[in-house]
């Protein structure tokens, strides 16, 4: 199925992802082609079929409720690009 | 149509913070009010290459809870990922239960005027708390701060299904989930700090209607009062849509405290798509038939079983067992102290009354009384028996509240014990009799108004402590009657 | 005469340990032959030449003192950048994590500076490993020391590469669709997908995480057993780490292949394979069975659909596993952002990579409201399909073998405009990930033009001792692994 720019755009916006006109472009045609491509999967009845979403079904692992040391915040904001005191500063969030 | 002729239709959300040590998939700490980010690790600040692991505790706790409200635990639970972009959500996605959570299927009795009400609750959900976003003055013009201490705190999500009729049921329907989950001590109930929370989905369909309208999801309700408020003006404003020939449109919508008003949060453009699908790096959670036996042996009497039990063992009034029963620590103590004190329905007026008046006004927590049951027991014990009035016993019970002294101490330091001697209130009556010998005339031909005259005389010449049932039966048995 | 770097991992160790080589010695051998040769290679982002050093002396004095911390106690290796070192700035071959100095160390990497290896440097790679030439790396690709105008493979091509140069003894790298064992065949070295769930995730940057395992890529096949029972751990900040054994695969190294069944698959000696790699794979297979193995023809009817199972399901945890790089706790930021919306997607928009985006893209889509079902749930549901061939053939066989991919090294930018075309590299390598297995790619010739050739085994859960074991029944036979690449 070939996807419209529209749609390229949309998608863009859910992943906020910037594109040029260039790039609308160019991933309305691939990602068509890779649509294309996957839609051979329709040719199998997986009606019957149970989904694997794990590669491995071990039971799931479970830890104690014990504290383990947080982070010196120095240490968890060493690579943020703007904070103020202990906090990260982003641009001003409108409700 | 006026309001009066819309029924109101609403089913609450509640997120209620678990009581655990550590976070629901690091071990960080979950304590409230610590400076921004100090709570952190790679794993909550969402770094690269983290991987979440379960804290086995929320599970006990979901469990718990779930078999408490009557639901389906279910042997095997999904994780998903919800996701979004939000500077307080560091992966960009929250691991949430979304098709498949734990519980399902429960319900919660409530009290409405027209008596019993059950409400069904459709399913309980585990999740991780989201960091906050600061937009204070410590943040300069155009900027906002995020502080992730809470970002991976153990949420568990209780939906009900759409059985309250208005803002008093749902009221009542949160209080009393909110003592049951005490109760289980899995949360602390508290509203303020935000530890227990609660969304409302309102909508209004004319009455006798069988569907439902349009319905909006109402946030920031974080007192009952704030819920009763908010969920009578959406439910008014909604009516007014309908007459006025609209529509009501299905938003979220934010109850403003000042205004009194709920506004729309979202605009529609950004209608959100969060693209739930199975969390890759956890495998589905399993509880074992193990671990929901030990749960369901460890449940404790629910406030509405106790306090049934309350008025058949000890022959309360609905409202003295309910008031006794709102809280397990006093519901404990009350039980502790009936051991020693043969009427109940006694014990229950000083505990309504002058325990929970020095509570109150000292702000003691119970588990900080410093008097005894046996104490409480044997002061009563010495009211009954005459031995101080009752006025005074409350002095006692203050100093018994303040110091934990004996109470037989406290009556023999403060010389509040009543002369309940024969021999000496009789030699008073006669004593007195015999001066007013007048008056005794008077009485006997029938102005029967002095008799208090003779009451008040023996008792100023006792100094008030002569036993008011003795001056009475003396002075009546003198005076011929 | 051959110099120290010509050296396997376990020869060295035995030098180490017999006191005739000093880590120091061969760290600072490691160190001259990347000065040496990397400029030409480019295998590598980032050397930290007073880090190993620095090991490399602790680990001398351990020799000394007669306390090494293991077998392999002052071997220097490389690390895919992919992997979290604290304190050494890990990118992932992207811009978006340019200058990310990682606070804590990536489970792996703990196991090998417990195990006394010094790490002398982090390794190209496809960006966020999604490729399979190395040429989406957002800052060089790296190049074929066996044919410099070629690809050495991806997404762990550095590694490789670096493996193949001689410029590191061993190295990681990680595996979502074969990126272990397609650079180890277009480079003449060995590369080692285990189960997954064998080898930890923690601390390994994501791409899918369903399919993501780290793994060992060394010269010879007894390098790669030794360097993979290192990292071979259960760990308890894994959630799917598999709670098992950590396997002895060296004692039955040298067991040989008599009597074990060997699966060969119809559909992959399908058209589309190079006529030399086709031919090299027939004589290997005629050799196994020389050696007392028996080939047995086995199909795997789903295989043709793996390729699209693979992308719409790596592809969306793809998009999921990528959102928390928005420029708030770490990495790039964009500068001229106006507001938050525009803080996302100029960031997003800049850090990433036309590889990084195409797939973020086309994960959101999949995934998003309407799609699920007919792209999402339905690959999962073909995943199952899939699973359940290779359970089908193993009830028959002991192991599959194949060619690890249908071409030799292309020439570098072949490909880099035709998406379709370069995924098909993988069509061998994908389906073993989908099915979790173990994988393992032996080098088993070279073509006319010199270009090397790789052979792909399959196992059992939890079977890559067996594997090990038949590879090096195969290797035993040749001398591969002495041969250098001309560079």
């Amino acid at each position: 199925m070939a996807l419209t720019l529209e749609q390229v755009r949309h998608v863009a916006t859910l992943a906020r992802l910037s594109l040029t006109p260039q790039e609308e472009e160019r991933y309305a045609t691939q990602l068509s082609a890779v649509l294309d491509a996957v839609a051979e999967l329709e040719s199998l009845d997986v009606s019957q079929v149970e989904p694997t979403s794990h590669a491995t079904l071990a039971s799931s692992l479970l830890r104690e409720d014990v504290l383990r040391p947080s982070l010196p915040p120095e240490a968890g904001l060493a690579n943020a690009p703007a904070k103020v005191g202990s906090a990260f500063a982003v641009p001003k969030i409108l409700e | 149509m006026p309001l009066s002729d819309f029924q109101t239709v609403i089913g609450l959300e509640v997120h209620a913070q678990l009581l655990t040590q550590s976070k629901i998939f690091c071990g960080c700490s979950t304590a409230f009010g610590a400076e921004p980010n100090h709570h952190t690790c790679p794993v909550c600040l969402g770094m690269p290459g983290v991987l979440p692991v379960l804290n086995q505790r929320v599970v006990e706790y979901a469990v718990r809870t779930g078999l408490a409200l009557g639901c389906t635990v279910k042997s095997t639970s999904v994780w998903s990922r919800k996701n979004y972009f939000y500077p307080d959500l560091p992966k960009g996605y929250q691991i949430t239960q979304y098709d498949q959570p734990i519980c399902e299927w429960g319900e919660l009795v409530i009290d409405t005027p027209s008596g019993e009400k059950t409400v069904r609750v459709r399913r309980i959900h585990l999740e991780e708390d989201a960091g906050k976003s600061v937009h204070d003055a410590s943040a300069s013009a155009g900027q906002s701060l995020v502080d992730l201490n809470r970002a991976g705190v153990p949420l568990m999500e209780i939906v009900s299904e759409p059985d309250l009729r208005d803002a008093d049921e749902a009221v009542e329907y949160l209080k009393v989930l909110r003592d049951v989950l005490v109760y289980l001590g899995v949360n602390d109930g508290n509203l303020e700090e935000g530890s227990f929370r609660c969304d409302a989905n309102v909508s209004v369909m004319p009455k006798g209607s069988t569907t439902y309208g349009q319905r909006c999801e109402l946030k920031n309700l974080n007192s009952f009062r704030f819920l009763k408020q908010a969920i009578e003006y959406e439910a008014a404003r909604q009516v007014d849509v309908l007459e006025s020939g609209g529509k009501v449109d299905q938003e979220t919508r934010l109850w403003d405290v000042n205004k009194g008003v709920t506004r729309s949060m979202r605009s529609k453009e950004d209608a959100h798509d969060y693209r739930y699908f199975p969390e890759p790096d956890l495998q589905p959670l399993l509880v074992s038939d193990t671990l929901r036996d030990s749960q369901r042996q460890s449940l404790p009497e629910l406030p509405r079983a106790k306090r049934t039990r309350f008025m058949g063992e000890y022959g309360l009034p609905a409202y003295d067992a309910r008031i006794l029963t709102a809280e397990r620590p006093l519901a404990d103590f009350f039980e502790a102290c009936a051991k020693h004190v043969p009427d109940a329905k006694k014990l229950s007026n000083w505990f309504l009354g002058e325990l929970s008046r020095l509570l109150k006004e000292e702000g003691t927590p119970l588990s900080a009384l410093r008097f005894t049951p046996a104490q409480l027991g044997e002061l009563l014990a010495t009211v009954e028996k005459g031995t101080v009035s009752a006025n005074a016993g409350k002095d006692v019970l203050g100093e018994m509240f303040r110091t934990g002294r004996q109470p037989a101490d406290i009556i023999a330091e403060k010389g509040l014990a009543q002369v309940s001697d024969v021999g000496a209130v009789e030699a008073v009556v006669d004593d007195i009799l015999a001066k007013n010998a007048g008056e005794v005339e008077k009485y006997k031909a029938g102005k029967k108004s002095v008799y208090g005259f003779f009451v008040g005389q023996v008792m100023k010449a006792m100094k008030g402590k002569g036993n008011p049932g003795l001056v009475n039966e003396l002075l009546k048995k003198k005076l011929g009657e | 005469m051959s110099s120290l770097t010509d050296l396997s991992m376990l020869e060295l160790a035995a030098k180490l340990a017999s006191r005739e080589v000093s880590s120091v010695e061969a760290t600072r051998a490691s160190l001259q032959r990347i000065a040496q040769v990397d400029p030409k290679v480019r295998a590598f982002l980032r050397v930290d030449e007073a880090g190993a050093l620095k090991a490399a002396e602790a680990s001398d004095a351990r020799r000394q003192a007669g306390s090494p911390l293991s077998a392999l106690d002052g071997v220097p290796l490389g690390l895919k950048d992919i992997f979290l070192t604290e304190g050494v700035e890990t990118t992932c071959g992207s811009r978006i994590l340019e200058g990310f100095v990682p606070p804590y160390d990536a489970t792996v990497v703990r196991l090998l500076k417990e195990a006394g290896l010094p790490l002398v440097g982090k390794l190209n790679m496809d960006e966020f490993a999604m490729g399979s030439s190395n040429e989406s790396s957002a800052y060089f690709p790296t190049h074929n020391p066996w044919d410099l105008t070629r690809t050495p493979g991806g997404s762990s091509g550095g590694s490789a590469a670096a493996v193949a140069a001689r410029e590191v003894f061993g190295a990681l790298g990680t595996d979502t669709g074969g990126s272990i064992r397609q650079p180890a065949a277009f480079t003449n070295t060995v590369g080692l997908k285990p189960t997954y769930g064998r080898v930890s995730r923690y601390g390994v940057i994501a791409f899918a995480s369903s399919l993501d395992q780290p793994g060992p890529m060394a010269r010879t096949v007894g390098d790669t057993a030794a360097l993979f029972q290192l990292i071979a751990r259960h760990d308890p900040l894994d959630s799917t780490s598999a709670n098992v054994e950590t396997p002895d695969c060296l004692t039955g190294l040298e067991d040989g292949v008599r009597g074990l069944r060997l699966g060969v698959p119809r559909e992959y000696f399908a058209d589309g394979m190079d006529p030399e790699v086709a031919g090299t794979l027939r004589a290997s297979l005629e050799e196994l069975e020389k050696l007392g193995a028996t080939l047995v023809d086995v199909s795997l009817p789903h295989t043709k659909y793996a390729l699209a199972t693979y992308y719409l399901l790596s592809s969306s945890e793809a998009s999921s596993n990528l959102a928390r790089y928005d420029g708030i706790r770490y990495g790039l930021r964009a500068k001229d952002a106006r507001g938050l919306k525009e803080l996302y997607t100029q960031t997003r928009g800049q850090g990433f990579g036309a590889e990084a985006k195409r797939r973020i893209m086309l994960g959101t889509y999949a995934l998003s409201a309407g799609y699920y079902d007919a792209y999402y749930l339905r690959a999962q549901k073909v995943r199952t399909l899939i699973r359940e061939d290779f359970t089908k053939v193993f009830q028959q066989v002991d192991a599959i073998v194949s060619p690890t991919s249908p071409v030799p090294a292309f020439k570098l930018g072949a490909k880099v405009d035709d998406p379709l075309s370069m995924y098909l590299m993988d069509v061998y390598t994908l389906p073993c990930n989908l099915a979790g297995l173990p994988g393992l790619s032996v080098p088993c010739g070279f073509t006319q033009a010199g270009l090397p050739i790789g052979m792909q085994l399959l196992g059992r859960p939890f079977d890559e001792a067996r594997l090990l074991r038949i590879a090096r029944a195969f290797e035993r036979e040749h001398d591969f692994f002495r041969r250098a690449a001309p560079v």
